[in-house]
Order: C-alpha cells, then structure tokens, then sequence
C-alpha cells in the first residue's frame, strides 16, 4: 500500500464492490418496477463509473465487458428498449462476472472468460438491430511520427472569429492564440471592425476576431487540436497557404500580390480589385483610403505576404548555401576578444623584430621577418572577420527616406549602390547617426519641392544617392543629391551674420561648403521637424572625426551636392606615420599623411615668426608639436614637417624625426584621460615606450581657436 | 498562488485521482460529490476552473454548468467535463450548458494535466 497509484487501485476495488452492490439492489428493484427511470438511470450510472474508473486504474478487462453491458442498458434508458426479464437476468449476470473479475485482479481464481463472451453475446441477441460496435479503446495518436522525415515549414492562414459568448463559456482566447505562438512564428491581426457602439455593446461578450498567420514545422492536426474545444462555436478556417517541403509551392520568393490574398481570402471581389488597380497607387493603401477593407485586415494579408516570402527565401538562401559554404556563427564579444590578442601580437611581433635587428643574429632576424609575415596575415584575416556589409544600415534608410518626404510633400527616391562594401562592424554601428543626419539634410535642404524642380525644368521627383565603395584602407560613402545644391552666397552671408568670418575674408568654394559644419550654423529659413535648428552637421562632423574618417562635400548649384565620407575600414589596428619629438613619440594616421619636408632655422626665420612653410611656392601654415606639447629641449637644427591633409586642407605638422611607417594598435587612453584634445589614443611601441596618437583635426581646430 | 481547481464526482476515485494528479502538477483542489454540493461550494468560493463529471446523483453535470454559469462569482471559469465515448448527445448538451471543453473517459493522468493547462491558459 505503499505508491499512490497501488492506493488509487485499493480505492476503485473498494467503490466498485460499493458500486456492484447498488446495482443488484437496483437491478431487483428494477424487476418490481420496470418502468422506474430513475432506478435504470441507478443502474446506469453504477455501471458507467465502473467502467469509467476502470480503465483509468488500469482494469481494462473490466471496462471493456462492462462497456459491453452498458451499451445494451442504455438503449433501455433512452427507452428503445423495454425492461425484460432477459435484460435483467443478464445483466445480474454480468455484475457477477464483474465482480468475479475484480476479484481476479486481488488475487482471487481468474474469472471465466467464456462465460463473459457468453452474455455478452446474449445481451447483444437483444438489440433491436444488431450492430455489434468495434470496441472502441483509446488510442493516443503518436504525435513523433513525423520526426524521422524532412522538417517542413508549413504556413497556415487561420481565421478564427470566435461566437460573441464564448467568454461565457469558460473559453480564454487570448490563452488559444498564444498556444498558437507556441507552434512557431506566428503573426496575429486583431479585428475590430465588428465592436459595436457603446451602448450596444454587451461587455460579457467578445466582439474581436483574429487573422493568424502562422509558420509551424508542426501539421495541420497540431493547428486544428489548439481550436479542439471550441471549433463547434466559431467560425474557424484553416488553411495551408505554404509549404517548404512541397514541390508544388513556387520556387521564387515573390509570393501572391496584396490584392490576390484578399481576394483568395474574400474580403474583396475581383471586380473591385481591377478597379483598385487601375487606379496606379500602393494597392493597401487605396484599399483604406476608399473604405473597401478596414485597414487592420490589409495589414492581415500583409503578414502573410511577408512571412510566406520570408519561408520562401530562406529557403532559396538555405539550400544551395548548405552545399557549398558553411558559416559559423560566432559572439560579437568573442570576435572583439580575437582582435584584442591580435593586437598584443603584433606589438609583441615589433619588439622581437626590433630586438633581432639590434641582436644582428642572422637567424633571428630571418625568424622575426617570418612571424612578422604570419602575423600580418594573421591580423588581416582577423579584421576581415568582423567586416559586414554596410548594406544592413542601407536598407534602414529607405523607410526613413519614405516617411520624411511624404512628412514634407516632396518626391523623393532613395538609391544606392555598393550595399555589399564592407565595413568592421562598428564602424557600421556608428555610422548609422551621422548617415541620418546626412540624408535628413539632402531630403530637407537639398530637394527641392516638386512645384519647384518642375519650374527647373527637373523631373517632379528627387533622388538621393547612397552609395559606398573601397579606397584603399578606406571606405567611401557619398551622400548624392540631384537637389538644389548648396547656395555659396547664403552660406557666405550667414557666417559673417554669425560672426564666423569677416565680410572681407576670401574663401575658396571649399572652405565655403566647410562653413556648414561650424556649430550653431544654419541657412534654412525656418525650422521644420526634420531639420534646421543648426545642431547637426558640426555633430555630424565629430562622429565622422571619432571614426578617424574625414568628410567632404562638393556642390553645383542647381545641380544638388555631393557629401563623401572617408571612413577607415578598422577601428582597431591602423597604418600610421611614426614621428619623434627629442625622446617622445608620437603616431599620425598614414591616411592623412601626404608628403614630409625639412624645415630649417633659416625657413623658420624667413618667415618671420609666423607659422607658415613655403613648399613648392605654396604657403603652408603648420604648427610644432614641440609647442603644442611644451618640449622645449634637444631642438635639432633641422626639423621635419608632416603635411597632412585636415578637413580639406593642407596643414604641416613639425617634429624632429620621422621614425617611419608603423602598424599602430590602438588603446583607448583610461577614463582620466577622456577630455584630452588633440590625443585619441596611445599604442606601445617594439621597445615598450608609448607613442601617443595625435589627433589632427582637433589640434588644427584647437590652434585656430587659439590663433583668434 | 497556485490556482485552485474543483473536481465535481460522485466516485470517490475519480475523485482521488484527479485530486492526486492535479496536486502533483502543483494545483490546489476542493472536492465536491455530486452537482448539488460542488453547486453550493461555488456559491461561495471562487475557483479557477471546474472538472465536472456529468452522471452524478442529486444534480448532474449538465444542470451544474448551467448553474455555475447562472451564478456570479464563477460565471467566467472554464469548466471541462468528462465524459465516455458512449455519450456524444450528452457532450452536446454539455457545451450548449456552457462547458468549455471535455475529457474522454478513460483518460490518462498526462492527458487530464494537457486539457488543464490548455484551458487554463
């Protein structure tokens, strides 16, 4: 008597003999009065539990017999059958078979089973047709016979409207949908079309029906088993509208148009969908617009549309990419870990190549150069892993570009192109702002409205360009318009208005273009939502700077402007210029570099104190790490100048020595060190000493500033 | 908390079984003999969900979910009644009564802890 399960079968032996003593008692009362319903609904329900409860504790001997017995008894309870003699003799019977069958099961001698068949049959002999029913016994479908076979994505459009009292009914809908969602991806669309007005409305009724579609590796019983309780009392249609596995589904990704879901699905009449159509608009769109179809059930099919093209292309994706490549996917974070050891080893790689060099071991040096070779392969593989095309931010902007220029009322289309360029990951991530705020600009500033492009003599409506492409260690990414351009007279106007320049400074179309990057600056004449309060293209310009990139712009009046954007491919080893400063070092990204040239005392004194270097006749200013940096001793007599390429223009910078090209792996300076200009990083040379990263840009801005 | 559930029969191991699977799988239970007494419980007692049979003595099932949804405290649970293969009619008078949905009898405990948790949501 130990398990629950033996005290379960201890309890039934118990209420069965309860129970076949009630029904002799029932049964000799039923011989005095045959007539007695509520005696044959005694014996009746006697005899059910006993066969209910038997087959739950495992007497199924006993439930089958007694199934038997009960299916002949019942005919007299619902009076198709009259109380005999016979009946009653048979059925005292089988309660003493039954009861020499529970007796079987505690041990007792084993009942006979002839004898059992006997009366049944004799039992059915009273049937007024004879029909003798399969013995039904229950059977759990298997449920993992599917699991051997292909994994098929099957996509289902389900409609499930549910009667107005079905919250009356105990029934949950919203528990039905979400054992929808267990089945796989499942999109719901609430319909709302038939909640009446307030004071029609019953709150105890359920007004809402539900379009699902739903992507399962499950079949059609598993969707239908969900609706087992309720499929009686709704209106309930499944269909299966897709199927991975099959071959009849069309190969292409394309799936049906909007307007042939509907109609498939009834909520429009073809007649109305070639007048739709005519019309030449987005299909949906009209559809809400002229009130055919709320826009909820629009939505509806376009679920469906998309989850069936997306099954569909992941299947194109899938198939023949399994066959040739296999891709692993890997954690960011692990990926970031690969570079920053990579990167500790090419620093460790400088320190042994310079230590073999100053060894003079012949055979060290040949082992250095060959680690040094390995680790640049190394280093470049390593970065080209966390490239990703930039194409994934690409395709962000087209609704961007949709929405603003339906916001502002003008035409405007996005293009791009090198969506396959790749980028080191984030690099990607952070550029995203800055492309915003770019493209805001050219849709809000640069297209014109179509009122005004029509009177130009250009078509209506307005394209941006976005498009990227490999330079060298670089990546370009140009923001084209085919807008007005940038007016070089109002830009002129409004920085000598803010005080930027002075009326009579002369400024070349370049260094005009520059002004809009200046903080506070602003030439659009009101502020609209989407752009013009001034903040912006300076921010624009710092993101682009952090990325050690540089940014560009060219314009043609009338004509619309171009905006480049020079984007280095990595954030985290660079080629740079390595220069000396008496026993400092310090690293100029390689990218801006452009050429070095000697400075001398006498070109210094030439110049008369102002920081300007004739090269090739032209004037070039340049400004002295020594100075910015406060070294004053070891000054050589002839000094070196580095002429890099800062926002457009050519600026020297003047150190003692130039070391020579150096594969800089960058570390960020501690938290300390945040606010520091002109600095934005350090790395570790062969030798352990630190070289810090200058940061050109901002020491050219910084001298400006201090120059004013 | 746990939630609560009734189980309405006039066998006690019925009864006791689906107290004892209910338990396991970590639901409260009141037992209730016939149709009358769980009727009379639930006047005052707010449940989660009701297990009824539908041949009890006194009240049967279907007279109990028409009584449980006339009521007020109860009105919205959902109610699942067990049934035997024999009693198809029986079934629909059960649903048009108000029930949410239905065991067959003989049933296995796995499929009774299936149907609760499904109409429970």
């Amino acid at each position: 008597m130990s398990s629950p399960q033996e005290q379960h079968i201890a309890a039934y032996r118990e209420e069965a003999n309860e129970l076949l003593a009630e029904l002799e008692t029932s049964l000799l009362e039923l011989e005095e009065q045959p007539e007695d319903n509520d005696l044959i609904n005694r014996v009746f329900r006697a005899m059910h539990t006993i066969k209910g409860s038997g087959a739950m504790f495992g007497f199924d001997d006993i439930a089958r017999f007694t199934h038997e017995v009960e299916t002949v008894f019942d005919q007299a309870r619902n009076g198709k059958m009259k109380v005999t003699r016979t009946l009653l003799d048979l059925t005292l019977q089988s309660r003493d078979q039954i009861s020499a069958m529970l007796g079987a099961s505690a041990g007792g001698p084993p009942a006979d089973e002839a004898r059992g068949q006997q009366i049944i049959a004799g039992l059915q002999a009273l049937l007024p047709q004879v029909t003798p029913k399969p013995i039904i016994t229950e059977t759990i479908i298997a449920d993992d016979k599917g699991a051997t076979e292909q994994i098929c994505h099957h996509t289902f459009r389900i409609r499930f409207k549910p009667e107005p009292d079905v919250l009356l009914r105990g029934t949950n809908p919203a528990a039905l949908l979400n054992e929808l969602r267990d089945l796989g991806h499942c999109d719901i669309i609430a319909q709302s079309e038939n909640i009446p007005l307030l004071h029609n409305l019953t709150p105890e009724h359920c007004y809402l029906y539900w379009d699902v579609i739903l992507t399962t590796i499950k079949g059609l019983e598993a969707v239908k088993d969900v609706f087992i309780f309720v499929e009686d009392d709704c209106e309930l249609k499944i269909e299966l509208i897709n199927d991975s596995c099959s071959l009849i589904q069309g190969t292409d990704d394309t799936y049906k148009k909007l307007g042939d879901i509907l109609v498939e699905r009834g909520d429009i009449s073809p007649v109305e969908m070639q007048k739709i159509l005519s019309m030449q608009k987005r299909f949906g769109e009209i559809l809400v617009e002229q009130g055919i179809v709320p826009a909820a059930k629009v939505e509806s099919a376009l679920k469906e549309q998309q989850q069936v093209r997306q099954v569909r292309q992941e299947r194109t994706v899938t198939s023949p990419a399994a066959e040739t490549s296999l891709s692993v996917r890997v954690p960011a974070e692990r990926l970031d870990h690969l570079v920053n050891l990579v990167g500790e080893l090419v620093t460790v790689q400088a320190h042994l190549t310079q230590t073999a060099d100053e060894k003079r071991d012949g055979d060290l040096i040949s082992i250095a150069e060959e680690v040094e070779r390995l680790i640049s392969e190394l280093r470049d593989t390593t970065l080209t892993m966390r490239m990703l095309p930039i194409g994934s931010t690409f395709s962000k902007f087209k609704r961007l570009v949709r929405d603003l220029s339906a916001e502002l009322g003008k035409e405007i289309d996005l293009e791009t192109s090198g969506a396959d360029t790749e980028l080191d990951k984030t690099v990607i991530e952070k550029l995203n702002d800055p492309l915003v705020h770019l493209i805001r600009n050219s849709i809000d500033h640069g297209i014109e409205m179509p009122e005004v492009r029509k009177a130009a003599g250009k078509p209506t409506k307005g394209i941006v360009h976005l498009g990227a492409e490999h330079s060298g260690d670089s990546v370009l990414v140009t923001i084209r318009d085919n807008g007005a351009g940038l007016d070089k007279e109002r830009i002129r106007a409004k920085a000598i208005e803010q005080g930027l320049i002075s009326a009579a400074t002369e400024l070349t179309d370049k260094e005009i273009y520059n002004m809009i990057f200046a903080a506070g600056f602003s030439t659009a004449q009101k502020v609209t939502s989407v752009s013009g309060r001034g903040v912006g293209m300076d921010v624009v310009k710092k993101a682009i700077e952090a990325l050690r990139g540089t940014i560009d712009i060219t314009s043609e009046a009338g004509k619309g402007s171009v905006i480049t954007l020079k984007i280095p491919l990595t954030l985290a080893i660079i080629e740079t210029l390595l220069v000396r400063v008496d026993t400092h070092f310090f690293v100029l990204p390689l990218s801006m570099v452009e050429e070095c040239v000697e400075l001398s005392r006498a070109d210094v004194a030439a110049a008369h104190g102002r920081h300007l270097a004739n090269v090739r006749g032209a004037l070039t200013p340049y400004l002295s790490l020594r100075e910015q940096f406060e070294i004053n001793d070891n000054q050589p007599e002839i000094e070196q100048i580095v002429i890099a390429s800062v926002a457009g223009s050519r600026v020297g910078f003047v150190v003692d020595d130039v070391v020579g090209e150096h594969q800089t792996v960058i570390k960020t300076l501690g938290k300390l060190y945040r606010d520091v200009q002109g600095i934005s990083g350090a790395t570790i040379l062969g030798d352990g000493t630190v070289a810090l990263i200058l940061d050109p840009a901002t020491l050219v801005r910084s001298a400006e500033l201090a120059g004013d | 908390m746990a939630k609560l559930i009734m189980t309405a029969d006039d066998s006690a191991s019925v009864r006791q079984m689906v107290s004892f699977t209910l338990k396991q799988s970590g639901y409260d239970v009141v037992e209730a003999v016939d149709g009358q007494d769980a009727l009379s419980k639930l006047g005052s007692q707010k449940v989660d969900m009701l297990i009824t049979d539908l041949n009890m003595p006194n009240l049967d099932g279907i007279g109990l979910i028409k009584g449980v949804r006339a009521g007020t405290l109860n009105k919205f649970i959902p109610i699942v009644m067990l049934t035997t293969e024999s009693q198809e009619g029986r079934k629909q008078e059960g649903k048009t009564a108000g029930a949410t949905g239905w065991i067959v009898k003989p049933f296995k405990p796995e499929q009774l802890i299936a149907v609760v948790k499904k109409v429970l949501g």
